[in-house]
């Protein structure tokens, strides 16, 4: 396992830049692109699958030893329904109206490819506190890139970021950018420049070490 | 000693991307020309705006993607002018440079440049502004003139209410529209050239046209004005054409181009937009691979039957 020789920094490190799920791995766009027509959407949403992720990855971790190989994926997904249902009922609570506006993408995140593939890839062979940190970093890792997406979309197609507008009053918002297409295309655009620059920095490295 | 491989075909020709496009430029002029009369100066300072930051996004793409600048062969100049050609008259200065910056750097450069690009860049841009500022793209002025006391006059799209504009009127452009689209004689005239200077062969424009002609008329429009309004012309002549977002062989190209003629007849008549030249060709420009791949020039010394009875 050569996992278990990172260090947590290391590990948290991987989902937010090495293995960022988003710009990296291209797992849950689904929610990169439905949710992403704010910033504060993005943040949402990421935060609620971080939650999620990081204690569905600890629980997993914690039961790995007993949960049969053959039946694993339901197993996961009970869990992850689990606190997901756990997020929808304190949203319902605590955030009536943010509920109200965005409620329909809670339960999705059941079946959010991310918290899926780390369950598969990470937490069923590996201790719960390297898991908890894998989830930690891949949570955040996701939740900047949609608040970045979100940041995008929102200032050129509502001219605001957070709500607070950005742009002069002069300034003609976009609309195709905060439509489902402007979603594909801001999606595309950062994650090529996203490996461009992962691309650049590689072989910066390699120019080095030869 | 350096030798240089290639495959087949090696005849060589003296035609190179930069000719074709300089043809196209001057097939353009009578548009660019015909727009300035009806919509005055405004029309021509859009024209420009979009020309020069199209080759200018081209420019400041190759140079950050470290490739080979190439806006020496024209196609940006190309795609600018016909950018700015389908643009309403009073189209505000920035909304050009958004529109040639998009259809240079996302739908040209980003797909790998000249050649590559899967939908004609200056359409695609053309239906993003569309579907962005929907307002201002169809806010159309009435013809002032080129020296008029008026700035603009509002007016709706000849195809919103196609009786109030005579036959003739249509035809010269004495009547609102992008910049381009409206004088059917500067595109007559270009087409004419392009033709004889053999830059595009006749197939795509007359068959779309002559598919939307019979369409309307099975519709139940007058075919003839059905045909000299909107952009129809200009989109058949201009951008269908199109090398690169077109198919390869002659029967493809038939194919596209009823396609794309029978698409503008559907829209026009049971769409919610009056006009549908641009998606009717955008639609189209997605299925050319398609086309391509059924479509096949048949090869030299190939037997019908033949391969049916190895298989």
């Amino acid at each position: 396992m050569p996992n278990k020789k990172k260090s947590l920094g290391a590990i948290v490190k991987n989902g937010l830049l090495t293995e960022n799920p988003t710009f990296r791995l291209v797992l849950g766009t689904c929610p990169t692109l439905a949710v992403t027509t704010s910033a504060m959407n993005g943040l949402g949403m990421g935060a609620a699958a971080t939650f999620v992720l990081v204690f569905s990855n600890l629980v997993i971790s914690l039961l790995r030893n007993f949960i049969p190989d053959t039946v694993r994926i339901p197993s996961f997904i009970v869990v992850i329904s689990t606190f997901v249902t756990i997020v929808e009922m304190i949203m319902k609570a605590y955030l009536p109206a943010l509920n109200e506006a965005r409620g329909m993408f809670i339960p999705l995140i059941v079946v959010n490819c991310i918290i899926l593939a780390r369950a598969e890839a990470f937490a069923s062979k590996n201790g719960p506190i390297a898991s908890i940190a894998d989830g930690l970093g891949m949570g955040i890792g996701f939740t900047c890139a949609l608040v970045l997406i979100g940041c995008i979309r929102e200032l050129i197609g509502n001219g605001t970021i957070f709500g607070a507008q950005v742009m002069t009053a002069g300034y003609e918002s976009m609309l195709l950018i905060i439509m489902p297409a402007g979603g594909f295309l801001v999606f595309g655009t950062v994650l090529g420049i996203f490996n461009a620059i992962t691309a650049h920095t590689v072989k910066k490295k390699e120019g080095s070490a030869a | 000693m350096n030798l240089h491989l290639s495959s087949a075909p090696h005849a060589h020709s003296r035609e190179s991307t930069t000719v074709l496009m300089l043809n196209v430029i001057i097939a353009l002029i009578p548009c660019v020309a015909a727009g300035v009369w009806y919509f005055g100066y405004s029309a021509l300072i859009t024209v420009a705006v979009s020309t020069a930051s199209a080759v200018l996004a081209e420019f400041i793409w190759q140079k950050c993607a470290r490739q080979k600048v190439r806006i020496g062969d024209l196609s940006a100049v190309v795609t600018g002018i016909i950018m700015g050609l389908n643009l309403p008259p009073q189209a505000p200065w920035w909304m050009a440079m958004v529109g040639s910056a998009f259809a240079i750097i996302i739908v040209k450069c980003m797909f790998g440049g000249i050649g590559d690009n899967f939908m004609n860049p200056a359409l695609l841009a053309r239906g993003v502004l569309l579907a962005s500022w929907p307002v201002r793209m169809t806010a159309w002025q009435a013809v002032t003139g080129w020296n008029s006391a008026v700035d603009a006059v509002a007016g709706a799209t000849p195809l919103v209410n196609p009786s109030v504009y005579t036959r003739l009127d249509l035809f010269l452009g004495n009547v609102p529209g992008t910049i381009g689209e409206v004088c059917k004689v500067a595109i007559l005239v270009g087409f004419a050239y392009l033709l004889i200077t053999k830059t595009i062969s006749w197939r795509i424009p007359v068959a779309m046209v002559a598919t939307t002609f019979v369409f309307s008329w099975i519709f139940g429009k007058d075919p003839v004005t059905s045909i000299l309004s909107g952009g129809l012309l200009f989109g058949a002549v201009y951008m269908a054409t199109d090398y690169v977002t077109c198919p390869m062989t002659a029967r493809g190209q038939i194919v596209f181009a009823v396609g794309a003629g029978l698409l503008v007849a559907v829209i026009r008549n049971f769409g919610n937009y009056p006009e549908g030249v641009t998606y009717a060709i955008l639609l189209m420009n997605i299925a050319t691979p398609l086309i391509d791949r059924f479509v096949k020039q048949p090869v030299y010394g190939h037997e019908k039957g033949v391969r049916k009875q190895n298989a």
